[in-house]
């Protein structure tokens, strides 16, 4: 049995930044448990830039990004396992993995940081029906073929789904000499980020088609081509509007599911919205010293937030270790999203808290100068206006600790979105 | 050289019929259109090992069944594949339907069927607690299973290659010559003679039949389409829970499978194509709207993948084994729709029965046949010492490669090696369950394709899905 302060599973931006962060704290022994070969996650096949813009204030590729962290973990006395998978977090926070060298480990930590990440959507979740042939596969599988293993996994492309690694494959396929026939979007809006459909669509002229799915797959062995067809406001196929398109190869890109087996299996509750867990504004699960950040709490837009938020965790799990009287102090409240609003992270705020809380939030449509308006007890803290508001973008509001410091146990917190007249 | 028995088809019952050959001194080789074994009917189906009351009494259906059914753990056993005895249940919703169960009881104890039982709404509650409000009671039969239908028909090949039987993959028979004594066997992986030929060749054993000359069937290929839901959701029931049948079969079904998801399905649609496996958004629409009848709970929601399989309805409405009529050499075992994997057990004794008659006595036992296949290695069910040992022994088991199945580097070498082992993506799938998770290959299936370039030393773009030209990478990139 191994005993460290501090266990990270997943050795991500989240995870390292995590892991960092304790370290800085103060937090001793450490360690980062990796199931790919490398640290650095799925950064490391993300070999396009625009990472970095927030947090380090210049434009990075993946690999550039992760590399930054990568470099000082190397520089602390931070134990880096990779090419471990982790099989079991029991609910003593006693984790048991796996790897080739050390087969089976068992490690004792206070506090365990999750940052697994997340999967995406697979063709199965969707029934689309058709045939099985090859050719069929998620937007973030082919870009590993293309950008890690170095071969192309199409060549006539047919993308499902307006997400963000589905913008930048469209792009990066173009690149690379494939014709990219069109994105197709089920909603009537993208759930990419603004700048990835100029620079990654607009740019190449991709056609992109709202309101537009792939309901049949064609070929026996290869895929030979799609049938696509328009959808009403209730995502249900229009009759008449189907049309099919040959190409070698249907890429997805339609949803991230943060990876919470081993967060389930601890008994750790889980947001249904977000399928990430409930966590406090230090990201502590309602599992004493489990934390959870990055992917794996709730999917981002820019891993740049995923650094910030994993921070937070890991100066969590460090108080946790070091001196645990603020979450015996603490009292929670739930924070309540309303109008417009999908679900708000943090989901329980402590309102003994003596700084400003963070509330990060998505959408659930797009608006137009709409108003985002933070409540407490009914009263408007801020409201403040936006140009516009996108599902695909995350939003973040401040509750400010002089707010914080007026609350009781039976306050709400609301955010909630005002539509323009 | 030439063979005593070609065997064409490595579906379940080509496989079990391989095997029981092997006891013998008999020199078979098995033969498979396709690129892996169980790639017809034995990879898409219910897997369920039927109870027998279905079938009109006196058919081969009902005999070979209800012998299949009680062969069947005994077969699992020495095989190493997972056989449940959860039982099944046919619920009635109407009281046409309790009037129906009620014939379904009698035609099983005319059939032979033992441990049946009606029951009626109280207990069938008690027995499945997320059945629907609205079933009135249910045909109880205790002696019902379900097997993995793959792992079988792989684990059967095994064993008989084991034991000295010859596969040959890829090697679809496209015509034949009777030389007198032996048939010369034109297929795609060259010419192969053999005294004797097991037509087992499943949806196409008419066209394969008319190659010899012998058209006194034919068959009417049919659709079946399902979902396979999340292991999160495989406890939903515990028995096989039925609907009342109707002419097209045996209606949608909810049931657990051995690997602990819960697969719903089929459909029943006649199509004219032998190969097209499509699912229909209609189809899928009906396996979701009828499984819900039955367990109301059930959500497509947790569907994690859906697939068509193609079952070989005979025009006689029953099976097809013996000795053709126009070539007294050909045995034919035909028209294997359902009960097929059932009956698969006692098919093959009675597929064997019908050659050595034709041969005209039954050949000296094979004294070296081993009936036990080696379990193979499942990581995920050993205990915490187990799998220090192994990884000691040999440290690929200690590198995970599927998450979501937590199926190691080393077991999906073993299924590469295995006799008549993996040589595609979906092979080593069936074989380990590597990508049949809930991300559905997303993370492991480019680690798979790169085990499988290196263990076959091939290049990287020369892996297949399932053979043929289902390759899943191009060229390299600029």
């Amino acid at each position: 049995m191994l005993k460290y302060d501090l266990a990270v599973v997943g050795g991500g931006p989240a995870g390292m930044a995590a892991a960092l962060k304790a370290k800085e704290c103060g937090v001793k022994k450490i360690i980062i448990l990796e199931r790919a070969e490398t640290l650095g996650g799925i950064l490391e096949q993300c070999i396009h830039t625009g990472f970095g813009l927030h947090y380090f204030g210049e434009e990075l590729s993946g690999p550039e990004y992760a590399g930054r962290f990568i470099e000082q973990v190397r520089n602390t006395d931070i134990d880096v396992k990779t090419d471990t998978m982790v099989l079991d977090i029991s609910d003593k926070n006693l984790i048991t993995a796996v790897n080739k060298q050390d087969g089976l480990l068992h490690i004792d930590a206070t506090a365990v940081v999750l940052a697994m990440g997340c999967r995406e959507r697979p063709r199965g979740a969707l029934s689309i029906a058709g045939t099985r042939a090859s050719g069929i596969m998620t937007a973030g599988t082919a870009q590993k073929y293309v950008n890690i293993d170095g071969y192309m996994p199409g060549k006539k492309i047919v993308i499902l789904g307006s997400g963000d690694i589905g913008l930048i494959m469209a792009r990066r396929m173009t690149l690379e000499g494939a014709e990219v026939k069109m994105v197709c979007e089920l909603m009537p809006y993208s759930g990419g980020l603004t700048r990835n459909i100029v620079q990654c669509l607009n740019d190449f002229n991709i056609p992109l088609k709202l309101s537009t799915t792939v309901i049949e797959t064609h070929g026996k062995e290869r895929l030979e081509g799609v049938t696509i067809a328009k959808v009403d406001e209730h995502g249900q196929v229009i009759d008449g509007t189907q049309e099919y398109v040959a190409c070698d190869t249907l890429m997805l890109s339609v949803g991230l599911i943060p990876e919470n087996e081993l967060t389930k299996g601890i008994g750790v509750s889980l947001d249904p919205v977000t399928k990430g867990a409930v966590v406090t504004e230090m990201r502590e699960t309602d599992h004493p010293g489990v934390f959870a950040c990055g992917n794996v709490l709730q999917v981002h837009d820019l891993v740049d937030y995923v650094t910030m938020e994993a921070q937070m965790a890991g100066q969590g799990a460090a108080s946790y270790i070091q001196d645990r009287e603020v979450f015996e102090n603490a009292e929670y409240i739930s924070t309540s999203h309303g109008n417009g609003v999908r679900y708000i992270v943090p989901q329980k705020m402590n309102i003994r808290s003596k700084e400003d809380i963070k509330l990060y939030f998505r959408v659930g449509a797009v608006y137009k100068n709409a108003k985002v308006v933070l409540e407490a007890d009914g009263t408007i803290i801020s409201s403040k206006k936006k140009v516009k508001l996108a599902p695909g973008e995350m939003e973040n509001v401040t509750v400010p600790a002089d707010v914080i410091a007026k609350l009781t146990k039976d306050s709400t917190i609301c955010v909630r979105v005002e539509e323009s007249q | 050289m030439c063979y005593d028995v070609a065997i064409i088809g490595a579906g379940v019952t080509g496989a079990m019929t391989a095997r029981l050959l092997s006891s013998y001194k008999l020199k078979t080789v098995l033969l498979e259109k396709a690129n892996d074994v169980a790639m017809g009917a034995s990879k898409a189906n219910s897997a369920i090992v039927h109870a027998g009351f279905d079938a009109k009494t006196g058919t081969l259906k009902s005999k070979l069944n209800v012998e299949g059914c009680r062969m069947m753990p005994e077969i699992c056993r020495e095989l190493s594949v997972p056989y449940k005895n959860n039982g099944s249940l046919v619920v009635a919703f109407s009281d046409e339907e309790l009037v129906t169960i009620q014939e379904l009881y009698d035609r099983g104890v005319a059939n032979g069927v033992d441990r049946m039982e009606i029951i009626d709404q109280k207990k069938l509650r008690e027995l499945e607690p997320n059945i629907s409000p609205e079933a009135k009671g249910a045909l109880l039969a205790a002696s019902a299973g379900i097997v993995c239908p793959y792992e079988l028909t792989i684990a059967a090949t095994e064993n008989a290659v084991s034991n000295g039987v010859a596969f040959q993959r890829n090697a679809g028979v496209t015509s034949v010559d009777d030389l007198g004594d032996f048939f010369r066997l034109h297929t795609a992986a060259g010419d192969v003679d053999a005294k004797y030929v097991i037509n087992a060749a499943g949806c196409a054993s008419d066209d394969i039949a008319r190659l010899f000359g012998d058209d006194s069937f034919k068959l009417i290929i049919r659709s079946g389409e399902y979902y396979v839901l999340d292991r999160s959701v495989g406890n939903t029931v515990s028995h096989t829970i039925f609907q009342c049948p109707s002419a097209m079969g045996k209606g949608i079904l909810v049931t657990p499978t051995v690997d602990g998801n819960l697969l719903i399905g089929p459909t029943a649609t006649d199509i004219d194509d032998k190969e097209n496996t499509a699912t229909t958004a209609k189809g899928l629409e009906t396996v979701r709207r009828l499984a819900m009848k039955s367990v109301p709970c059930v959500s497509t929601r947790d569907a994690i993948t859906s697939f068509a399989g193609l079952r070989a309805h005979p025009t006689s409405d029953d099976f097809i084994i013996g000795i053709s009529d126009a070539n007294h050499r050909l045995i034919n075992a035909a028209g294997i729709e359902s009960p097929g994997l059932s009956s698969a057990p006692a098919s093959a004794k009675m597929i064997c029965e019908a050659l050595f008659e034709a041969m005209g006595a039954e050949p000296a036992k094979n004294e070296a046949f081993n009936p036990i296949r080696k379990e193979p290695v499942r990581f995920r069910h050993l205990s915490d010492s187990e799998r220090e040992k192994l990884i000691q022994e040999n440290p690929a088991y200690g590198r995970i490669i599927c998450r979501c199945e937590t199926i190691t580097e080393g077991e999906i070498i073993d299924s590469i090696k295995a006799p008549a082992g993996a040589r595609d993506v979906d092979g080593v799938k069936r074989r380990t369950r590597a990508g049949m998770g809930r991300c559905q290959g997303g993370f492991c299936g480019s680690k798979v394709v790169e085990i499988l370039a290196r263990e076959l030393d091939l290049p990287i773009n020369e892996i297949t899905k399932f053979g043929g030209g289902s390759n899943i990478l191009f060229d390299k990139t600029k």
